[in-house]
């Protein structure tokens, strides 16, 4: 079947401002998406996410390398039938009603007239916009705007969908029934690429993600995978330690805090753990908690796209 | 269809816009021109009354081909609305072509509707409508043509403001195309009529399709010279529209 997507060594590079000075938005990009996965891209600000989209979908043209959605290269109009876009905050024209905006849509994709209708009744109903079907859409709020961007790429009922930022803006609710809608769309066999900043979506979505940072994936992987630390960590409560076990313990320990005549501690590896147990048996102190911690999606998102000192920046 | 669809597109959302606001400008215009004019002039309302009434109806399509032309592409790239159609299979040729049959549609209505006000106005005050009119009124629209597609060339790489400069200078030129090959040619200098020349040729040539003074005076005008101009706008505005798609093609949609 092959991936949904695929970009081998993307470079985009921009030419900006009066002096005509360089920018680099991607700086070699390597990528593969499989077919019906959630992806998500994530990246802090101006990391290049919405220029990869960009080029995926036809907007721009890359510096260098290649990209290719189900198989075929991008701005093939046979994949621009198969793919579906939710743009960042989305713009439409503002005097249409949501019925004729999205019958528009249908026919760029050249649907019959005899289907039109009937896709879009039932876009209508699945974004639960149906009772603003004749409103202009400047006359629609943000949230209903999203939905009905999220209908408008529906509309060809795409293989794979690209969504930009689909979260933001949004109130939890909203936030919450683009979720279950994704999750619908994965079951329905899609494949669903989207960009976000906002880590708590796609740890509740994603199937693998990547992380870009300044135009480069530096991680990529299993949400299970990158929230399984490398090297096991516990977090410790002891009480009734004396001096001298504390200055021992403070050799192991990465973090030890006092909180109230209780000492909280953050243990690496099980060797350190096994030690740390013995030094406060030793002691005659007390254990009155031991914990296995797992990091969160936002502290490799950290660790990621914070340069690494010494660590040269491309430009 | 699918270039049908954006012709009809843009059409629907200038229509809803405000350019229509426009034609009621002009009818208030007309009826105040025709009145204050009438007394001013007498004897001479009628002339009055079918001079300003082409003018008016020349000024203000030119007005809708600059203000909205000029916005035609940049305003979709600054709205981000052109994202949304460009990702779908359509070639970006397509949606070129679409954007400029829908603003001379728009165009197209607003003239015959300006037409249609101007003929009851001729009507009313006992003047005799002669087939000149029709024709003075199909090379405003075809004049009006070529504009909107200067306007459409000019959108596609710069910004409104300027877009609408570039349209006006070389509207202005298009009317003194015929002027300055005159001069170039009685000019000593070689390079002067070389770029005389050259500029005759590249710039439309505009005074061809003002023809309002005749009519209204009954001048004769051989039935070639509004075919020829009529070919001629055509071709030039079909040159203009695939110019327009090559930049356009090659646009990165920031």
């Amino acid at each position: 079947m092959g991936y949904a997507i695929e970009i081998v060594g993307l470079k985009k590079t921009y030419r900006s401002g009066v002096r005509r000075r360089s920018v680099t938005a991607l700086n070699g990009l390597d990528l593969c998406v499989n077919r019906n996965e959630i992806f998500g891209f994530l990246g802090p600000n101006g990391a290049g996410k919405t220029t990869t989209l960009k080029i995926l979908l036809g907007l721009l043209f890359p510096t260098a390398g290649s990209a290719r959605v189900l198989g075929k290269p991008v701005g093939d109009l046979s994949v621009k039938a198969k793919v579906g876009f939710l743009p960042e905050n989305p713009y439409f024209y503002e005097y249409l009603t949501c019925r004729e905006l999205l019958d528009f849509y249908c026919r760029l994709f050249s649907i019959q007239k005899s289907e039109r209708g009937k896709r879009i009744d039932r876009l209508l109903a699945r974004v639960s916009l149906d009772h603003v079907a004749n409103r202009q859409v400047r006359k629609l709020s943000h949230g209903m705007l999203q939905r009905l961007g999220i209908a408008q790429s529906l509309i060809n009922d795409p293989e794979v969908l690209f969504l930009d930022e689909p979260m933001a803006g949004l109130d939890p609710v909203g936030r919450r029934t683009i979720r279950e809608m994704i999750h619908e769309l994965k079951a329905e066999g899609k494949t669903i690429f989207f960009s976000s900043h906002i880590l708590q979506d796609a740890e509740l979505l994603c199937d693998h993600v990547g992380i870009l940072r300044e135009g480069r994936l530096v991680n990529t992987g299993t949400l299970q995978e990158m929230l399984t630390p490398k090297l096991a960590s516990y977090e410790a409560v002891v009480t009734d330690i004396p001096e001298d076990a504390i200055e021992e313990l403070s050799h192991i320990a990465t973090k030890l805090e006092k909180r109230e005549e209780r000492f909280h501690l953050l243990i690496n590896g099980t060797e350190n753990l096994r030690r740390m147990e013995r030094i406060v048996a030793q002691s005659g102190g007390l254990m009155d908690s031991l914990s296995k911690t797992r990091g969160t999606l936002e502290d490799h998102f950290i660790e990621f796209i914070n340069p690494q000192p010494g660590e040269a920046v491309n430009k | 269809m699918k270039t049908w669809a954006i012709c009809l597109n843009t059409f629907r959302e200038t229509v809803r816009d405000k350019v229509f606001i426009l034609l009621v400008v002009f009818a208030l215009i007309m009826i105040i021109a025709s009145r204050i004019f009438g007394f001013l002039s007498i004897g001479q309302e009628l002339k009055i009354v079918e001079d300003v009434g082409l003018a008016s109806i020349s000024v203000f399509s030119l007005l809708v081909a600059v203000f909205v032309g000029t916005t035609l592409v940049h305003k979709e790239i600054d709205k981000r609305t052109v994202y949304t159609i460009v990702s779908k299979p359509i070639h970006r040729y397509q949606f070129v072509i679409g954007k400029y049959a829908g603003l001379n549609l728009t165009i197209l209505v607003n003239m015959v509707v300006m037409g249609l006000f101007f003929y009851l106005l001729v009507r009313l005050m006992h003047g005799t409508w002669s087939s000149g009119f029709d024709m003075a009124i199909a090379l405003i629209y075809v004049e009006v043509m070529v504009v909107t597609g200067l306007a459409l060339l000019f959108s596609t790489f710069a910004s409104p403001t300027l877009s609408a400069i570039f349209t006006f200078l070389v509207y202005i030129a298009g009317h003194l195309s015929n002027d300055m090959m005159f001069f170039g040619a009685r000019s000593q200098n070689i390079f002067v009529n070389i770029i005389t020349t050259g500029l005759y040729y590249i710039l439309p040539n505009l005074s061809r399709f003002n023809v309002k003074n005749e009519v209204v005076h009954g001048l004769p005008i051989p039935p070639n010279f509004y075919v020829y101009s009529i070919l001629y706008g055509l071709l030039y505005c079909i040159m203009l529209v695939i110019v327009s798609s090559f930049i356009f093609e090659r646009k990165n949609l920031k």
